[in-house]
């Protein structure tokens, strides 16, 4: 249980990061040009309305107590009101979490079925036709914009074949799971790309390491020596690298709940943008930069179950 | 005299076989080269005004007349791709620059100086990665409003983590090198070390993942384009273009293909290159 020592610590060490965001997100709404309270009064705002709102959210205080009110209505899960669905911030975020929640979990799974066959295929082939196929067909892979591959996919899957709905995304759970594919679809042939390029360099390594010789040495056949002991060591970077990339990801949930006007964060961000509901924008910011700090953390546990001779 | 001689061999060899060996390298420059010329002879070669509007020639298909069709305001698709290589190259030069210069520039001092200038750009970096990198480009051009300059500002100010960080780690080692303290002995100024010793032997990782960068600046000002809140209608960018012909992609697939096509292209371009360097100057990822 010595190597899980670091679960304990780790998040200690998050503190920092996690008053920085906090610090990032408060400045970024203070930035805002423009009087928050003639935003919120709207139509309604007289010097009088005005003053009392800034007395109301200690708007007329020092900067630094105003960045103390913030953390303490933190604390209480207040993040302030939407302006445009006029509710609180925390209960609308909690609202879109499961379809982007859903939307990651489904890419990433789908990304590692592609990506593992293709990776399989290279490393077993090094310097053959099937590697340069495959090195191609991955370096051409990272630069499909998401919202443009997603259209492309509508055009195949939706209007020629008729297969998959279009946009929106359902109330029953079948309906939820059909209207997911192509979305899922999308972010996982541009994360394939990226992770088959790092699983084939780790699979080369991996098949020409000691412990793949000794399999073989003791009459192994190939395939078992590759399944059984290439593979899982090979994943281990894999699982850093979909850590380090969880922000791309949550990137591209972003625009691909746009694109197919999925209900999650990312569509209720970009809503936000356009209609200046600046708490949302902040709140899901936050929400997006703690999940990262999260996937992180979780990766870490994650190796050091799957690696034995890792330690953090 | 043998060894400089080899050397000199080696520097003389001809483009054509130093091409020839570096197929990658070779081809992601060409791809480069094909649309920064399409880019400086836009208004040479594309065969219609990008936005001018014709009635009479709206959602025509790819034909002779128009090679890559014409959009609902009957503009010429072609044209408008062509004129976009303009913006988009620009997208991914500028929305890369910047960021290098200000990364290269704190990661060498903080590497160089350790101790609490370290320690705070560090702790800023840790910060900024924290945040999904389009969240955070997003909100910061919420702020400043749409528009390209606001992505630029937004590139420069959150981009430049990724460098520094590289540039810190390498100077960490080189720091302490025997041609490093050397250059300390002669008494030379900490100005002259880091920048005219260090950095040069420190900087090959950074070209290379510039390169790799720049397919993601691409894409990402595209996608803000795409939502709305980068390059503004009529401009012709390719993000701009396909988020026009979303709502045709029914009855005219054109509108949205060929935009999407040059992005890939121009981004595979990058990828190429960026390889083709990391195996010239034996920089691995």
């Amino acid at each position: 249980m010595h190597r899980y020592r670091f679960v304990l610590f780790r998040p200690l060490q998050f503190l920092p990061v996690l008053f920085g965001i906090s610090v990032i997100t408060f400045i970024l709404v203070r930035l805002i040009p423009g009087d928050p309270a003639r935003v919120l009064l709207g139509a309604r705002s007289t010097p009088t309305a005005i003053a009392r709102i800034h007395a109301q959210y200690g708007l007329d205080e020092p900067i630094w107590l105003q960045y103390f009110y913030f953390l303490q209505n933190l604390g209480k899960g207040e993040m302030g009101k939407s302006i445009l669905f006029k509710i609180d911030v925390l209960k609308l975020i909690l609202t879109r979490i499961e379809p982007t929640l859903v939307l990651v979990l489904t890419s990433v799974i789908l990304s590692i079925l592609i990506a593992v066959p293709m990776a399989a295929l290279a490393a077993r082939n090094n310097g053959r036709l099937a590697d340069h196929a495959v090195r191609i067909v991955s370096t051409l892979g990272i630069g499909f914009p998401p919202f443009w591959l997603a259209l492309m996919l509508i055009i195949l899957f939706s209007v020629k074949l008729g297969i998959f709905p279009v946009s929106g995304y359902g109330d029953t759970l079948l309906d939820k799971a059909a209207h997911l594919i192509l979305p899922s679809l999308t972010i996982a042939l541009s994360l394939s790309a990226v992770l088959t390029r790092s699983l084939r360099a780790a699979m080369i390594v991996e098949l020409q390491s000691d412990l793949a010789t000794a399999a073989r040495a003791r009459g192994m056949p190939e395939s078992i020596v590759f399944w059984r002991h290439v593979l899982p060591n090979s994943l281990v970077p894999t699982i850093n690298l979909l850590a380090v990339n969880i922000g791309w990801l949550i990137g591209g949930t972003v625009v691909v709940e746009t694109v197919f006007a999925i209900p999650g964060m990312g569509q209720l961000l970009v809503r936000a943008i356009f209609s200046r509901d600046y708490m949302v924008v902040q709140g899901v910011a936050m929400v997006f930069a703690c999940a990262t700090v999260l996937v992180n953390f979780l990766a870490d546990i994650v190796t050091v179950t799957v690696d034995p001779r890792v330690r953090l | 005299m043998m060894p400089s001689a080899t050397n000199a061999t080696r520097m003389n060899l001809p483009w054509s076989r130093f091409l020839g060996r570096h197929l990658t390298l070779a081809t992601g420059a060409g791809i480069l080269g094909l649309f920064l010329m399409v880019a400086l002879t836009a208004p040479l070669i594309a065969p219609y005004d990008p936005i001018f509007q014709n009635a009479d020639v709206r959602l025509l298909p790819p034909a002779l007349a128009h090679p890559f069709g014409t959009d609902n305001f009957g503009r010429d698709i072609l044209s408008r791709v062509i004129w976009g290589a303009r913006i988009d190259l620009q997208i991914a030069v500028i929305g890369v620059v910047f960021p290098f210069l200000i990364g290269t520039f704190v990661g060498t001092v903080a590497g160089f100086f350790g101790g609490i200038v370290d320690a705070i750009f560090m702790r800023l970096v840790d910060i900024i990665l924290a945040f999904p990198f389009l969240v955070l480009m997003l909100s910061i051009i919420a702020i400043l409003g749409p528009g390209l300059s606001s992505f630029y500002i937004a590139m420069a100010l959150v981009g430049w983590v990724s460098y520094a960080r590289l540039i810190r780690a390498q100077i960490l080692v080189l720091k302490n090198s025997d041609y490093a303290l050397a250059a300390v002995s002669l008494g030379f100024s900490r100005t002259r070390i880091m920048f005219r010793h260090l950095l040069p032997n420190a900087i090959a990782g950074s070209l290379v993942f510039s390169m790799s960068d720049a397919v993601l600046v691409l894409l990402n000002g595209a996608a803000i384009s795409y939502l709305g809140l980068g390059v503004q209608p009529p401009v012709a960018e390719w993000g701009v273009m396909v988020a026009e012909g979303q709502s045709f992609i029914t009855t005219a697939w054109w509108i949205t293909l060929f935009p999407g096509l040059s992005i890939v292209v121009l981004a595979f371009g990058f990828s190429l290159l960026g390889d083709g360097l990391g195996e010239w100057l034996g920089v691995r990822e």
